[in-house]
């Protein structure tokens, strides 16, 4: 990790710990103030816990004009983002994307080319529905890797993180507490559970993490439509297209209308935030990669509506397009911070338990 | 231009208390706050905590806590110099006062750790002091108060026993404004070191403000020379020893140490002075303040060793750090040979340590030193040695105006039918000395708003 960016999280960390104001806000704390002194592990590890509700910006009586000049947001979202990129595997990939909003398009660009050129040169065998378009083996030849080489990336990155945060052998109380602490995102809303300092300086709203939770949940539907499908064909011999009154799809649309309207809420909403109190260099392709999302969600949906129109293979290819890119940068974007966030809730769980 | 009811003169906890309870009474009412806004909320900024008089469980606190124990407490720190009226209408107000912080938007927490002492007798405010004074501005916001920042009040025209108009200055431009009440709350004047330093000596020169740099009691002395009755005098102030780094204001929580009571601390003649281990760091670093005020140069310096280090909570500067007592004296700027000497003698009057408990009165005491050290008294021998430099930092000064049951000043010749005043800058009405921790932020609330319905009450 960059030593620069640590050693600052570090020096706002120790005035921090001699404070302890901020105690009752989120899971940063508690974490924070049973260390004496911090290791490059314990600051990517309060890093990763931080969920930037900036509550505790807006408390401290030490921010900029004071000389402690403390931003601990901006200085545990710089490190959260230096720690994804250093343990990504494999490296060269590694910071191209986070803050290089124009390499995302560019690679959404790239993915709709080889869909295109997919749906040209590969074409259907004479199947039904989208298969008419790309068959159902072409499919899978193309997105079995495309799904489990990022998720084999990921699996290297989260071992290096969790072997620097000291992490031990993972019990089911362990994933209970923290999968219960990511469903409801508590570090979003606060102690007193009034939410996050986001939109308008210190007032504290539920905005963010309601969009934040339309996102989530909205790629969970998404997701889970696919696997009810992936079932449905292999187990169950039951090959697309389905009608509207079955899992995939009934999944699929409301995922994807969840999905595709949490992401517009929250480009506004950080169009409206501070960007200093962030990850101001990840900005653009923070920015970029929620537009990205939502266009994934926008572009089933549009697919579902006009699947039996003539534009069929032309957003089939569009949809599989930014899917497949979305898939592939997931190590290398903002995506990758639910499996570093999710890790990190982990490994807080094991110290208080 | 608006006509305002009132002005509220200052911007903290005793300010917001009083605009928001005028405002909600129909008021038009004008917070002239000297700071700009990203120091407003003069010393409440740096508070945390409201202590809080309950008859059964209220908020986050747990049991009970009644007006005469918490007067007995306010008694013991302040040696009687209590004004027992006020006092007890602060204490009884106190608990109506939880519900009411609440509904205008704060938001408390259990206490913070190390602080557990306090978990019956004080609400926390989640996020500090800060959050709290945020809090109120926008419930004040939304009640239609308006705020001026870097707006300083220079003078209140009095006569008649009534304010006649007031001036400040804002945006380079002096301006006069003639509300028909005025509530004063803008704290005392303990950062105004020249003030300090007439009524303490020249010692006060080094003295670090632990707060606000805009409580230059500019208002209060304007007030003073016009008459206006005043209590307390100008040489209290409730000092604490603190991180001798510190910056000279503004220095906050984060400076505060703890480390005394397992160490021994000594002069720049690398000499002891006081009995390090007399009781629990929360009831003697007040004490401290003074007394390293006392010393040359208004500097101590602590000595620990590495046995030691882990048993206070962490500094916010690093501690010096040497192998040898000699070079964390060079370190220190003070003589080695007299520090080893000093450090030896001490550690032959130690005698049986196995009783050592750090969070209580152990009785672990030298023997045939003076001055003694009569707990925690563990010989320096360890190796890394560690030190801390002490110095006075002051919280509040006590001199203020003098303000009856419904916080209204007076002169000589009866009440000011139209002025009050609130918070730090009345508080030596009810405090001559000592302290309470989170009695200051009731006197605020409590007075606060008793100045905002009376102010409200005469302007309507």
């Amino acid at each position: 990790m960059q030593t620069d960016l640590v050693q600052e999280a570090r020096r706002q960390a120790e005035i921090c710990n001699a404070c302890r104001y901020c105690e009752g806000y989120c899971s940063v704390f508690p974490a924070l103030h049973a260390n004496r002194a911090f290791t490059d592990g314990d600051i990517a590890q309060l890093a990763n816990l931080c969920h930037n509700c900036r509550g505790c910006y807006y408390a401290c009586q030490y921010t900029a004009p004071h000389e402690f000049d403390l931003n601990l947001p901006a200085a545990l979202a710089e490190v959260r983002r230096d720690s994804w990129e250093s343990y990504a595997w494999p490296q060269p990939m590694a910071r191209r994307f986070h803050t290089h909003g124009a390499a995302i398009v560019t690679a959404l660009v790239v993915g709709f080319a080889l869909l295109f050129a997919a749906i040209k040169m590969i074409g259907s065998a004479g199947g039904e529905g989208f298969y008419a378009a790309l068959s159902h083996n072409a499919m899978v030849a193309i997105f079995a890797p495309a799904f489990l080489l990022p998720l084999a990336s990921l699996g290297i990155g989260l071992r290096r993180y969790w072997r620097d945060v000291g992490g031990i052998g993972i019990r089911m109380s362990h994933l209970t507490k923290a999968f219960g602490r990511a469903a409801k995102m508590k570090d979003l809303a606060a102690g007193h559970g009034d939410g996050c300092n986001f939109e308008d300086e210190d007032r504290f709203s539920q905005g963010r993490r309601h969009v934040h939770q339309a996102i989530m949940y909205g790629f969970l539907l998404c997701f889970a439509s696919t696997s009810t499908a992936t079932v449905m064909h292999y187990v169950f011999d039951m090959p697309a297209p389905y009608p509207l009154l079955s899992l995939p799809k009934l999944l699929g649309v409301v995922g994807g209308i969840v999905l595709t309207l949490g992401c517009i809420g929250m480009i506004m909403l950080k169009r409206k935030s501070d960007p200093t109190l962030g990850d101001a260099k990840a900005w653009g392709g923070d920015m970029a990669f929620v537009a990205l999302l939502g266009f994934v969600g926008f572009s089933g949906l549009a697919l579902y509506a006009l699947g039996a129109s003539t534009a069929m293979p032309v957003l089939l290819a569009i949809h599989l397009g930014a899917v497949l890119t979305f898939f592939l940068l997931t190590p290398f974007t903002k995506m990758a911070h639910g499996f570093y966030r999710l890790a990190a809730l982990i490994r807080d769980a094991q110290r208080v338990s | 231009m608006t006509q305002y009811d009132i002005a509220v003169i200052g911007g903290g906890n005793a300010a917001l208390c009083a605009a928001m309870t005028a405002a909600e009474s129909g008021a038009k009412v004008l917070i002239l706050e000297t700071a700009p806004k990203a120091y407003r909320g003069g010393n409440s900024r740096h508070t945390r905590n409201f202590r809080c008089m309950h008859t059964g469980p209220l908020g986050p606190l747990v049991e009970t806590y009644s007006e005469d124990e918490y007067f007995e407490d306010l008694l013991k720190v302040t040696k009687g110099k209590t004004n027992e009226t006020l006092a007890r209408l602060a204490i009884r107000t106190s608990e109506a006062c939880l519900p009411w912080m609440q509904d205008h938007g704060v938001r408390f927490q259990p206490s913070l750790s190390g602080t557990l002492s306090l978990g019956r007798t004080n609400a926390f405010f989640m996020g500090g002091g800060k959050s709290l004074v945020n809090a109120y501005y926008r419930t004040a916001d939304k009640l239609g108060v308006d705020v001026l920042y870097e707006a300083a009040v220079t003078h209140l025209e009095l006569s008649e026993n009534a304010v006649q108009w007031v001036d400040y200055t804002h945006e380079g431009k002096s301006h006069r404004i003639t509300p028909k009440a005025v509530v004063v709350a803008s704290g005392g004047f303990q950062a105004d070191t020249d003030w300090l330093t007439r009524a303490w000596g020249p010692a006060a020169q080094n003295f670090l403000i632990r707060g606000t740099p805009y409580n230059r009691g500019i208002v209060l002395a304007d007030l003073l020379e016009q008459g206006v009755s005043q209590v307390g005098d100008a040489d209290q102030c409730h000092a604490v020893a603190i991180d001798g780094r510190a910056p000279k204001y503004d220095g906050g929580i984060v400076t505060r140490l703890d480390c005394v009571p397992f160490s021994i601390v000594v002069n720049k003649n690398a000499e002891r002075f006081y009995d390090e281990g007399e009781d629990v760091w929360p009831k003697r670093y007040a004490i401290w303040g003074r007394l390293v005020a006392a010393q040359p140069d208004q500097v101590g310096h602590v000595v620990i060793d590495s046995k030691s280090i882990d048993l206070f909570m962490p500094s916010v500067f690093p501690p010096l750090k040497a192998d040898t007592l000699e070079e964390l004296a060079a370190l220190m700027d003070i003589d080695g040979a007299k520090l080893k000497d000093t450090v030896e003698t001490f550690n032959a009057a130690c005698g049986d340590t196995s009783d050592f408990h750090p969070t209580e009165l152990d009785g672990v005491a030298t023997s045939g030193l003076s001055p003694a050290k009569t707990n925690w008294a563990r010989p320096i021998t360890d190796p890394p040695f560690y030190g801390y430099s002490l110095r006075t930092g002051v919280t509040f000064t006590y001199l203020g105006l003098k303000v009856d049951e419904n916080a209204q000043c007076s002169t000589d010749t009866g009440p000011i039918k139209n002025l009050w005043a609130a918070g730090e800058t009345m508080a030596g009405s009810i405090l001559g000395q000592g302290y309470l921790a989170g009695y200051g932020m009731t006197i605020g609330t409590v007075f606060g708003r008793i100045a905002g319905r009376e102010a409200a009450a005469y302007a309507n």
